[in-house]
């Protein structure tokens, strides 16, 4: 059986970035796609590889791993990473994402 | 297409990317409007965007699919909406949030609003 992109990111973040902390959640069935799609993730990810690194290289370290992922059906991934000191001072909390607008009906309609 | 009509086509795409990104120090690639935000992720950066108090220019990708298409690659940057100020990216709605939250964001719009 083939494995799921959500296995397959868990492992190549889980590979990359030895992380303290990884949660990669399937956010699509929030979204205007149908069941079971693998669409719409949401990843916090916390690591002292981020140390001293802003917020723009660290997403462009994930976006580069999960190329692959992205240019493929990977159409949303949102991102919150962490050091293990940010994430202390965080209390273990990372944001939500925003509720779906629909985008995809009105463009496919438009 | 021929190939070097498809490339001279992406080029032209390019050309105007980078002229928009040139030619205004707050720009904003998104799903839709600011009034009619046709993506979560996009509505959240504008209500970011707008609490700075400035104005700012966007385009919509929805309307400009050849935009759409070629941003991603010319700017190492895969998903939508995307913020320039002063001809840098600074990131999609993840980080303009938390730059928003930890009071980045302001004084980084303030000044790219000045000086343009």
């Amino acid at each position: 059986m083939s494995r799921s992109t959500e296995e397959i990111i868990n492992e190549k973040l889980g590979e990359r970035f030895e992380p303290q902390h990884l949660a990669v959640d399937n956010e699509s069935g929030s979204h205007n796609v149908p069941p079971g799609s693998e669409t719409h993730f949401r990843v916090v990810l916390v690591s002292d590889r981020f140390d001293g690194q802003r917020l723009l290289a660290r997403h462009q370290a994930v976006n580069e791993v999960l190329a692959e992922e992205l240019a493929g059906g990977v159409h949303a991934l949102a991102l919150h990473t962490y050091t293990p000191g940010e994430w202390r001072d965080r209390f273990g909390d990372a944001p939500m994402s925003p509720p779906c607008l629909g985008g995809k009906a009105r463009e496919s309609s438009g | 297409m021929s190939d070097d009509a498809s490339q001279a086509a992406e080029e032209e795409v390019i050309a105007t990317i980078r002229s928009q990104i040139e030619d205004n120090p707050i720009l904003l690639y998104m799903k839709g409007s600011p009034a009619a935000p046709q993506c979560g992720f996009s509505a959240q950066t504008v209500q970011c965007l707008i609490a700075c108090g400035e104005r700012f220019a966007y385009v919509d990708i929805l309307s400009n699919p050849e935009i759409r298409s070629t941003l991603p690659g010319y700017a190492n940057w895969p998903t939508f909406p995307q913020l320039y100020v002063n001809g840098e990216l600074i990131g999609g709605c993840d980080i303009v949030t938390e730059m928003f939250e930890s009071g980045e964001l302001e004084p980084l719009i303030k000044g790219a609003s000045a000086s343009g």
